[in-house]
Order: structure tokens, then sequence, then C-alpha cells
């Protein structure tokens, strides 16, 4: 498992405290696990994503990711409809650990408020929570 | 099995062990309010003897083969079971042990139940079966809320034609869930009326039983394109495996979940016990599946091993998000079963299944000729409902004081159909126990 300061937290992006990050994309946004969960969690075997179309509520269960060992859920970083998933994590969920940010994104979401993600949790702070601070 | 008391010095020396003084002192973390203070109510113990009298008694009140003719069948069937099955599952490597809780140790019984599981996916026509549930009717549940699951949808229809006991069950696990239940009629052929599902809006699942209770052949097909239309998926029960010796299998008619009882498959009656829960889906659906599955895989070095696999749905992992938190499985019977499909083979069980239906069509069409109307028109597998002249009911107690128990009587489970009865044939059934009955009823 990685230490700490190995975790790879890009700047640009936001996070919830679930360990999910947020990346804005000309009105949309793009979620995925990070670095420090995927890592927490091992090799990924699968991946469960919602359906396209779908709203669904901040907080609440839209995807399950299972590693080899254990079942966790993702909760959503904001509220918004689903407009698309990333489909190859189907066949390849070790997308999930070889590229968190990149390859391995889940889910790109029509937010309800797109300004609800400034509300989220910057790299800087996100760390901070890591390190067991607030 | 054996059984093999603990003696008072085995008890002594136990709680000498753990410190304690008195058996009662292992309880004394359970509330005293919670614990049982008095004696038992039970009667004085007997001698070897007179206990022997004792059950002799009781077993002599009931009605029995050979000296009683059933033709019974009402979701328990009597089958022949082979030399073979009793033989290998009286095993003490299969019998002693209840459930594989370290199962790379056991690896015969996990090579055992992968084979119960490929039997049972061919023999239903689908591509994945779970490793055994408690019995028909619980399998039944379990795909209904599996069926919730993949769909989102949280309500279920089910026809009027399944078994009474399964219908029952099924209320029982959706009460405290929410989900709405709808039954849908049957028509006048004795198959489920499936022009009523039109009215039925954004169901999860549809559920038909084929053979159905009434022992008729649904159309599963159409069953199957009317669900899918509407967006649900089709489970398909059955009481009767062997039907599908005959019939064409639910997987191929396009059910999506397929569940039922596998008592037909070398398993006794017993009293109504234990059974044989077979629940199979497509590989689609895999990881909604309730309860165990046993997987093939290879160890380190290259060779064949058995593994649990897709544990992560179950509930020492994913606690209360588990598939399921209430099923139990059944190894030693989904073993017999596994026995008793392998000892008659693809062919068998082929020739066995049409012995039960010549057998059936002969009662059922001499009966005709007798002047006992045949309830539903529609083609029937080893069952089906008749009324006798002169009252089913009171022609039913007086075939009884001759020996012959005319089937199950319906009022109290349909009362429209009070003053009918679901007559059973297997390959168990002579021609001449069958041309005594004819010969009575004609009388």
């Amino acid at each position: 498992m990685k230490r700490i300061e190995e975790i790879e937290l890009p700047g640009e992006l936001r996070y919830s405290p679930d360990h999910e990050w947020v990346r804005q994309e000309d009105g949309l946004a793009r979620v995925g696990l990070t670095d420090y969960a995927q890592d927490q969690l091992g090799d990924i075997v699968y991946v469960e994503l919602p359906a396209v179309g779908i709203h669904i509520a901040q907080g609440v269960v839209f995807a399950t990711v299972e590693s080899v060992k254990s079942v966790s859920e993702c909760f959503m970083p904001l509220a918004g409809e689903i407009a698309a998933v990333n489909g190859p994590l189907a066949d390849n969920p070790v997308l999930l650990n070889q590229s968190p940010y990149g390859d391995g994104w889940m889910v790109l979401v029509k937010p309800d408020d797109p300004a609800a993600v400034s509300q989220l949790l910057t790299a800087e702070a996100y760390l901070t929570r890591l390190k067991g601070g607030v | 099995m054996r059984y093999l008391p603990h003696t008072d010095e085995d008890i002594a020396a136990m709680l000498n062990v753990v410190g304690l003084k008195d058996l009662n002192d292992l309880f004394a973390v359970v509330p005293g309010d919670c614990r049982f203070g008095g004696a038992l109510q039970l009667p004085k113990a007997m001698s070897e003897w007179s206990l022997e009298e004792h059950v002799g008694r009781l077993a002599g009140r009931m009605a029995v083969s050979p000296e009683y003719s059933l033709f019974l069948g009402a979701g328990s069937y009597d089958h022949y079971i082979p030399a073979t099955v009793s033989s290998l599952l009286g095993r003490s490597e299969f019998v002693t042990s209840y459930t594989p809780y370290q199962p790379e140790m056991l690896q015969g019984t996990l090579q055992g139940i992968y084979e119960y599981q490929t039997l049972a996916a061919r023999l239903l026509g689908m591509e994945v079966a779970t490793a055994s549930h408690y019995d028909g009717a619980t399998a039944l549940a379990e795909a209904l809320l599996m069926a919730v699951r993949i769909t989102g949808r949280k309500k279920v229809a089910l026809s009027r034609a399944i078994h009474p006991h399964y219908r029952q069950v099924v209320r029982t696990y959706f009460a405290p869930t929410g989900y709405e239940l709808r039954e849908i009629p049957y028509l006048e052929t004795g198959l489920t009326d499936l022009a009523r599902l039109e009215e039925i809006r954004d169901l999860a699942a549809v559920a038909l039983q084929s053979p159905n209770f009434f022992g008729c052949i649904e159309n599963l097909q159409a069953a199957a394109e009317r669900a899918h239309s509407g967006g649900a998926l089709l489970v398909s029960g059955f009481t009767e495996a062997l039907a599908f010796g005959l019939l064409k299998s639910p997987g191929n008619q396009g059910a999506d979940i397929v569940a039922g009882e596998g008592q037909s498959l070398g398993i006794p009656r017993s009293f109504g016990g234990p059974a044989l829960g077979m629940l199979a889906s497509r590989k689609r659906y895999m990881r909604s599946l309730p309860g165990r599955l046993v997987g093939q895989t290879k160890d380190r070095d290259g060779k064949r091993g058995f593994v649990l696999t897709l544990a992560t749905r179950e509930q020492h992992i994913r606690r209360e998000n588990a598939t399921s938190n209430i099923c139990s499985n059944n190894s030693l019977c989904a073993l017999a079963a596994a026995m008793y499909m392998a000892s008659l083979g693809g062919t068998g069980i082929r020739e066995l299944a049409s012995l039960n239906h010549d057998k059936a069509e002969y009662l059922k069409n001499a009966l005709r000729d007798a002047g006992c109307p045949i309830r539903f028109s529609s083609p029937t597998f080893n069952e089906f409902v008749v009324g006798l002249p002169g009252g089913f009911d009171a022609r039913y107690r007086r075939l009884l004081d001759r020996k012959i128990v005319a089937g199950l009587p319906l009022g109290a489970y349909y009362p429209e159909l009070a003053d009918h009865g679901l007559l059973c044939v297997t390959e168990t059934f002579s021609k001449e126990e069958m041309d005594r009955l004819i010969k009575e009823v004609s009388a």
C-alpha cells in the first residue's frame, strides 16, 4: 500500500470525503475513485455502474466496486443525471487501479447545480483529511 | 448419521477445562428472563421396546404404499431412486460435512456441487445455477427478489396456477419489503391468462410455473415475450423437475430466471422434506444470484481445483447489502440430484419423463371414458385435475376405505375447484393399480 506522500492528487480536481474525485468539463462533471481509494481496495475485479439517464441525489450510491476481498459502494459527490458511464470498465475493471484519473473514470454527470462542484474539497483539504485532520 | 451424546464424564471434563462447575454456568451470560426456568413438559422416557411400539402405532395411522395406492403429487413426487444414489450418498464424506466453511479443504464436496450446478443448468437451459437452496418455494421467492434488484422495479406478478404453498412463501418473503404482489388468474384451459398482464405497468417480474399446479404445460415462450415487451423478467417456476426430460427447457423458451423444486431427482418424499431448491439464471444476472456458487479454477501448479466463487455477494462479506441474508443451502440434496441425473443420463431422463407422461395419459383417458370430467383441456405432464362421479369428496372418502388415495382434493386451495382433485401418476404406478382406480370409480 502507498504511503500518504505517494498518493497522487491532481490539483485541478475536487474531492469528496467518500474518496471520489470530480472534474469539471463543459458544464458536465466527470467522476471517479481517488488514487487513495483504489490503492486501499487493491485489485478491482468488478465494477457495477448506473444506467445512463437516471438521476441520482448527492450522497446516494451510484456504483459498486468489488475487489478480491471486499465490496465498496461509491457515493454520488454531487446531485445530477448520469450522462455517460465508462463502458470499458465492465471488461477491464483494473483500469480503475491503473489509471484512476484517466481511463479509469466512472461516470459523467450533468449536475443539477454546476456550482456544486466548488463546494467539494480541494486537493489540499482532501489530503489533510487523509492525514487524519479535519 | 451417527449421534454421539456426551457422557456426564465428558461434560465434567469440559467444564473443568473452562473452569466452570455446572452446565448452567455456561448460560449465565444469557439474561435470566430469556432463559426457561421450569421443567420441560416432556413425556417420560420409554424403553427401546415401548418406543418401537409407540412409533409403530404412529406409522400405522399413515396411508403408505404399497398397502395404499397414492395418486398424490402436488409438489412432491414418488420416483424410483436407483441404488447408486443411496449408496454414494451414504458415504460419510458427504453425509457428515454440512457446509464447506473451509472450502479449499473440501475439494470432493466442491467438485460434487460444481457437477450438480452444471447438470442443473443444462436441465433448465440456463447458464448459471446456484449450489442449492432450502426448497422450491424459497428459491422462487429469492428469484423474485432478484428480479426486483435487477430491474429496480418494485412490483411482481404471480400466476394463480403456481403451487399455493409457493405463493404463500412468496407473500411471507415480500411482506416486510413493501414490494407489491399481483396475482394473475388462470383461464378455462388451465393456463395463466397472459392477456391480463397488459393491465399492469412497471413489473419487475412475471412468474409462472410449468407444468403448473394443475399439471398443465404453460406457454413460456409467449409469457417471455409479454414480460420482456414491458421490461419485466420471466421467472419460471417448477415443482416437477423431471418434466424437463420431455418438455422444452424454460431457458430455451426465454425465461430469465428459473426456480423450483428438485425433490424428483433422487430425493425421497420423507413426509415433506428435506427438499432441494434449484435456482438458475442467465450469466448476465450472475452477480444478483443469492447463495453459494462453486467455480472451477486452477491452482498455482496449473491443476484443476474448485472454489466458492463470487462470494462478495454473500453476507459474510457484504453484510446487510448481501443478495440474501435468509437463504440456506442443501448440499446433500444437491449431491443426491447430481448422482441421480448422472445415474440416468440424458437418455434415461428423457425415457423416464416419457414414461411418466404416458402413464398419466393412460389414466386420464381411461377416467374420461369412465365419465369423470377432466377439468382443463390443456396438455398436462404427470398430473391433471379431475372430477369424480357422485361428487369428488364423497368418492374420495370411499376410495380411501379401499386403500386408494385419489390425489389432492382442491377445494381448500381453489374454492372454484371444489369437487375436483389433482391426480398424479409417476413411473412407480403399475397398470394394475391404475385399472383398480378406474374400476372403483366406475363401480
